[in-house]
């Protein structure tokens, strides 16, 4: 019993203290940014790069499909009601306000994350940190601003990316599959989709770019110096990725709503 | 008599531990200005943690550290920085940057810390790689290297800010013997052209006997021997004795330590 107790108490202290280190950890990121973006931009754009460009494909195919399967799931349930021109509409909602931000956040967290934590892990466990250190290169200013500054960035352009493809493949299955008329299908979309929906879609690709990229540069940076250590930290950033989007997602929504 | 500003790094009653484990208990030495210093030891004595407690990646528990009469674990990051771009430091396993090409590797220092034209930068960064044999594999990626050529360059851009304290850890380990012959020679030869002081971490007896003024031997977690390697090498000490010339028994066991080996083997067979 009181073996329990201290487990607990130790676990909890733990957690507090690595929480506490996190968010200091989000301030030094932050303190460097403004530094990094206007003097060294170019390192900036090259992670725009690494993360954003080389995740174009995965993002456009699964925005396709995303986007075709709403478009066939819509347009199953309103032509019941005869209701047919509604599918873009139903599609785009849920494209603009929900699943473009999640899923690319999902998606970026396996695709740009993972790299982001194991090119940094790998750095610390062959020493590259450590020589940038004694090169008097602080390795949070040289090496992970500019890999966060380019997740931060390249996320909401991914997502809205995802979204645009999204609402072709919708266009896809509704209009040249199901012969929806395509004025209807455009029209309706303009109509009912307000700045608002897709200002809420902004807001949240802009935070869930801030939260993947910070976990996964924080993962690299404290994973375990050895093969393993890498491997369990690339894992952790996907997992706590994941869940924290959700949770954001749900914050977010219930805060605009 | 020694006069006290030859005194480059002082090592003060330093303790530090890993988990249970007392790596250096109330070491002390003493490092001169201008001289080629070893320090050398059995395997898992902590020498590269001394160096990384030198260079101050990691700060002691106790004791302190002294560069030039100024207790390091003081200083700020900024005046920790300005320290660091007097050193030099070449890593064991090199620690080359793997996104940037050797040219980009050696010309990264001073890209960093220097407003000088890329021009002079080229010329500089051409002429260390001459130095170390590898100008003409400026343009290749550290991944196509050897591991003792990554080391070369690695060496190449620990003198490329002509630092003051060059730090070699391991610099001799997995080099040729024509590569070998010439980083010895050039170790002394930069030390003493240069009037830099070098460090060198390194089990190589013989090789560290031709450019070491002085050496340390480190065991147990303290200084069990200094002074110039000739000195060691006719020391009286059983330990010195078996660490100098390589013999199996000794002060110092070969074999880490574990239960006993008949009952640990016919105990596993029982079971």
């Amino acid at each position: 019993m009181r073996r329990s107790v201290q487990d607990i108490y130790e676990n909890s202290f733990e957690f507090l203290r690595t929480f506490g280190a996190f968010q200091l950890f989000f301030l030094r990121l932050l303190r460097y940014s403004p530094g990094i973006f206007f003097s060294r931009f170019d390192l900036v754009v090259k992670q725009v790069y690494n993360t954003g460009a080389l995740s174009l494909v995965i993002i456009m195919v699964c925005g396709l499909f995303v986007g075709a399967v709403l478009a066939l799931q819509a347009y199953s349930n309103m032509s019941v009601f005869n209701a047919e021109d509604w599918t873009g509409v139903a599609a785009a909602f849920a494209l603009v306000k929900e699943l473009g931000p999640v899923l690319t956040a999902i998606l970026f967290a396996g695709r740009a994350g993972t790299a982001l934590t194991s090119e940094i892990g790998l750095m610390k466990a062959t020493d590259q940190l450590s020589a940038m250190e004694m090169m008097a290169v602080n390795p949070v200013r040289r090496v992970l601003v500019p890999r966060f500054l380019g997740g931060v960035i390249a996320m909401p352009l991914l997502a809205a990316i995802f979204s645009g493809i999204g609402l072709f493949g919708a266009h896809l299955v509704g209009v040249e599959l199901f012969q929806v008329d395509v004025g209807s299908f455009w029209q309706q979309i303009q109509l009912t989709l307000e700045i608002d929906d897709v200002r809420e879609g902004i807001i949240k690709s802009c935070v869930f770019g801030v939260a993947a990229s910070l976990i996964a540069v924080w993962e690299g940076y404290n994973a375990v110096p050895t093969a393993e250590g890498v491997g369990r930290a690339t894992t952790r950033t996907v997992v706590i990725t994941a869940i924290a989007i959700l949770v954001f997602d749900f914050m977010i929504t219930a805060a605009l709503i | 008599m020694t006069d006290e500003s030859d005194n480059l790094i002082e090592v003060r009653d330093l303790t530090f531990s890993r988990g249970h484990r007392k790596i250096f208990d109330h070491l002390n030495l003493t490092i001169k200005r201008g001289e080629v210093t070893a320090l050398m030891g059995p395997s898992g004595t902590g020498k590269t943690t001394l160096l990384r407690l030198i260079t101050r990646q990691l700060i002691p528990q106790q004791g302190a550290i002294y560069i030039e009469g100024i207790d390091i674990a003081t200083l700020s990051q900024a005046k920790l920085y300005e320290l660091r771009q007097r050193f030099g430091m070449l890593f064991q396993n090199g620690a080359l940057l793997t996104d940037l090409s050797v040219f980009e590797n050696v010309a990264f220092p001073l890209l960093e810390h220097t407003k000088l034209s890329r021009r002079l930068i080229s010329h500089i960064v051409l002429t260390k790689l001459h130095a170390v044999g590898l100008r003409g594999a400026a343009d290749m990626m550290p991944a196509e290297l050897s591991g003792g050529m990554a080391r070369r360059v690695a060496l190449a851009r620990a003198m490329v800010m002509d630092p003051d304290i060059l730090i070699y850890d391991e610099p001799f380990v997995g080099l040729d013997p024509i590569s070998l012959g010439v980083i010895v020679r050039l170790v002394r030869r930069m030390n003493d052209a240069l009037g830099i002081t070098s460090i060198v971490v390194s089990h190589d007896v013989e090789e560290i006997a031709t450019v070491a003024d002085r050496s340390f031997l480190i065991a147990d977690g303290k200084v069990a021997a200094s002074g110039s390697p000739d000195e060691l090498r006719t020391a009286n000490s059983e330990l010195v004795r078996q660490f100098m010339h390589g013999m199996a028994d000794g002060p110092v066991a070969f074999h880490y330590e574990a239960p006993d080996y008949e009952e640990q083997l016919l105990g596993r067979e029982n079971e």
